[in-house]
């Protein structure tokens, strides 16, 4: 009988959600839609659809949801007040969302950089940010005159590390003896602790700031500082354009927009992918003027190869950071190593936490 | 004019009042507050106090969820209290509760994936026993060095947090899922998981312990010599030396219960609705459940109401954004309120206004 009602469970499952007039999608943010970072870009995205499909959609969020229980219970109700469709907006909330998705087969869940599948109706997305980084890497590579980089960086995840060995690579191709100093400041949007974070690196040297986090404070230290910065997720221009060179951009809308369609046309699957600046999902706010003209094109020239398919931001000969050969000459980085990635490459000198 | 006149004796009626009048005071200031952001005031007061409990839609599975929320801090708050009653401020159960949470933690992933009827026993003595360690830091500090407890255990929370992350990226991480902060989810180690023991009911062995607590707290305060004690020592602490009652002892016995009982809190979360060691585990019951002491006025029987109506606002808070787009920031300053009403009526407790006649020579 349990085996008959599990069967029963999956083929609803598998069939697609019914169609109807005005579909409900709801979001879960791990921050403030305020933050003008991770989660408001999720948010512009929510209006992007909101704008798309008009009264066809009825959108809903809840900000600030905590991994766990909380984003349980949130995702619980929204499945409970008919929503068709939910984008859990951040990497923590895997087990949650399998949890809630198992128990509504007839909700399509969406999960941001998440890593756990077990149920037919969660599917997965993320976004190729290491090709933007590559390029800020080069641009910082270029630009520092204390040959010292500030990184503050959030959470020792794959995702994070990933970024600060691709920024690491391309400004150490143009620039030998650049360093890195990494913060961690274990939170995605604490605009005190990254002000701190920002101030000890300038304090140790650094004149380029790079943040994995998304607040706008360390843009503002590095400019009263009169040194440069890179900004987060949207375009963050506005809060230091004296200090703002360019900054990688998250553009989740035409993806949402293609799965609230797919939903409506009762065509929607689990998927799982991992979109880059060919598919739109990673851009870059304006380069600013305050970048040379000739790194300027450097940094296009490089975008485009990306683009083409012709230039992959992890090519070999690279080493880890304890000597060990990581891919040989020629040899690019398979998505498997980079998903799970937990170790530095060669040359930076601080150590991973653990 | 107006002139305020201290009572000879605190007013009892005040007291009772004072908590409901400040629900309601809060709900009107509210109320004014979300019409201010443009929604209906009625509706946002019904979906944050009533549509969790009553609603069709979403009532049964919100009322367990009410008590899988109020549980941890109802646990934390009545352990505070008498403390509190006693003039002892341990400000940090949050870092008990974490503390608590890993030592529970660590004896379920030690004993993965062995089954055993007597490893969740062995998790609730060590969740308890661990909050009761880290609260003995101030507790001898301050028998000891004269420092001050409430400094003291506040700081120790942001050290328990460094000592969660360290867990969760380092010795309890999940061995399976590479490079991902976050230890073993009990939730689905049968022998740690502090599962529902009543499916659909929300009642697990926090809500069992927390009701416990609640008893005992009851009968200590009025029955035991113990309760005497620390209601002497809070209102007369020279007389209560006089009576023989060592200030020593009573820093170590308040301290210790308040942090086994964060410890068993933060135990229970992190095998049942928390499920997992990660860097984001502590959600700031220790704090919230300071509000929830005052709100019960230190008593243990309007501590669980306290608890209860704070676990609504939570889990309305929620619906309101939800379903009318309230920002999250907005059910904070509503909570907060409560606390400002409560403090600010508290006033007529200890003094009367006097409307009088004429101005006086």
């Amino acid at each position: 009988m349990k085996k008959l009602l599990a069967t029963a469970a999956l083929s609803m499952a598998l069939s697609a959600p019914v169609l109807a007039d005005t579909t409900k999608v709801g979001f879960i943010y791990i921050g403030p839609v305020g933050d003008h970072g991770w989660t408001y870009t999720h948010d512009q995205a929510r209006l992007a659809v909101e704008a798309e499909f008009g009264d066809a959609v009825e959108t809903s969020y809840v900000e600030n949801v905590a991994y766990g229980a909380d984003a349980e219970r949130v995702m619980t109700q929204m499945a409970l007040s008919g929503t068709d469709l939910i984008f859990a907006t951040s990497f923590g909330y895997g087990p949650d969302v399998n949890t809630v998705a198992t128990r509504f087969p007839n909700v399509a869940f969406e999960h941001a950089t998440g890593y756990i599948q077990e149920s037919p109706n969660v599917g997965l997305y993320n976004a190729r940010f290491y090709e933007g980084r590559a390029v800020i890497g080069h641009i910082a590579g270029k630009m520092t005159e204390t040959n010292k980089v500030g990184y503050i960086a959030s959470f020792p995840i794959p995702e994070v590390i990933m970024g600060i060995n691709s920024a690491y690579l391309h400004a150490k191709a143009v620039n030998p003896d650049v360093e890195f100093n990494v913060v961690w400041v274990y939170s995605w949007y604490d605009p005190a602790q990254e002000a701190a974070a920002a101030e000890a690196l300038i304090e140790q040297g650094a004149d380029i700031i790079m943040q994995h986090t998304d607040s706008t404070a360390p843009l503002t230290v590095a400019q009263d500082a009169g040194i440069y910065a890179f900004g987060q997720a949207s375009d963050m221009s506005a809060f230091a354009p004296q200090a703002h060179l360019t900054g990688i951009l998250d553009v989740w809308a035409p993806y949402y927009i293609e799965r609230v369609r797919a939903v409506k046309e009762g065509t929607w699957e689990a998927g799982d992918v991992w979109h880059g600046i060919v598919d739109g999902m990673v851009g870059f706010a304006p380069m600013s003027d305050l970048i040379p003209e000739d790194v300027r094109a450097e940094a296009e020239g490089m975008i485009a190869a990306i683009a083409a398919g012709e230039y992959h931001p992890f090519t070999g000969p690279i080493n880890k950071q304890d000597g060990t050969p990581w891919l040989a000459e020629g040899e690019t980085a398979p998505d498997g190593d980079l998903l799970t990635m937990d170790f530095y490459v060669e040359g930076i000198t601080a150590d991973i936490p653990n | 004019m107006i002139r305020l006149e201290k009572r000879k004796e605190p007013s009892k009626f005040w007291r009772i009042a004072n908590p409901f009048l400040a629900v309601a005071l809060t709900m009107i200031a509210g109320g004014i507050m979300f019409a201010m952001l443009g929604k209906d005031p009625i509706t946002a007061i019904r979906l944050i106090f009533f549509d969790p409990i009553f609603s069709e839609t979403f009532g049964s599975y919100s009322r367990p969820q009410l008590l899988i929320k109020s549980a941890p801090l109802i646990l934390i708050a009545v352990g505070l209290a008498i403390g509190f009653k006693a003039n002892i401020w341990n400000i940090g159960a949050e870092g008990q509760y974490i503390i608590g949470a890993l030592f529970g933690a660590g004896v379920a992933l030690a004993f993965f994936p062995q089954p055993g009827w007597y490893i969740f026993p062995l998790m609730v003595i060590a969740g308890a026993f661990g909050g009761f360690l880290w609260a003995m830091i101030p507790a001898i500090l301050k028998t000891r060095f004269n420092t001050n407890e409430i400094l003291v255990s506040l700081l120790l929370v942001y050290v328990a947090e460094k000592i969660l992350a360290a867990m969760a990226l380092g010795l309890m991480r999940n061995p399976d899922i590479a490079g991902f902060p976050g230890s073993r989810d009990l939730r689905r180690y049968e022998a740690a998981y502090n599962a529902e023991l009543i499916s659909g009911t929300g009642i697990h062995w926090g809500v069992v312990a927390a009701l416990i607590a609640v008893i005992f707290a009851y009968a200590m305060m009025t029955r035991h010599m113990l309760g005497y004690h620390v209601q002497l020592a809070g209102q007369a602490p020279r007389a209560a030396r006089f009576g023989g009652v060592s200030p020593a002892r009573l820093v170590v016995i308040c301290l210790g219960i308040s942090g086994a009982l964060a410890g068993l809190a933060g135990m229970f979360e992190v095998s049942g609705p928390g499920g997992q060691v990660r860097i984001e585990f502590a959600s700031g019951y220790g704090f919230t459940a300071i509000i929830v002491a005052f709100l019960g006025r230190l008593n243990p029987i309007g501590i669980v109401l306290a608890g209860l109506l704070l676990g609504l606002t939570y889990i309305g808070g929620e619906l309101g954004q939800m379903m009318l787009q309230l920002p999250g920031a907005a059910i904070q300053v509503f909570q907060g309120m409560l606390l400002f009403f409560l403090l600010a009526l508290d006033f007529q407790t200890n003094y009367r206004i006097r409307l009088t006649q004429g101005a006086r020579a």
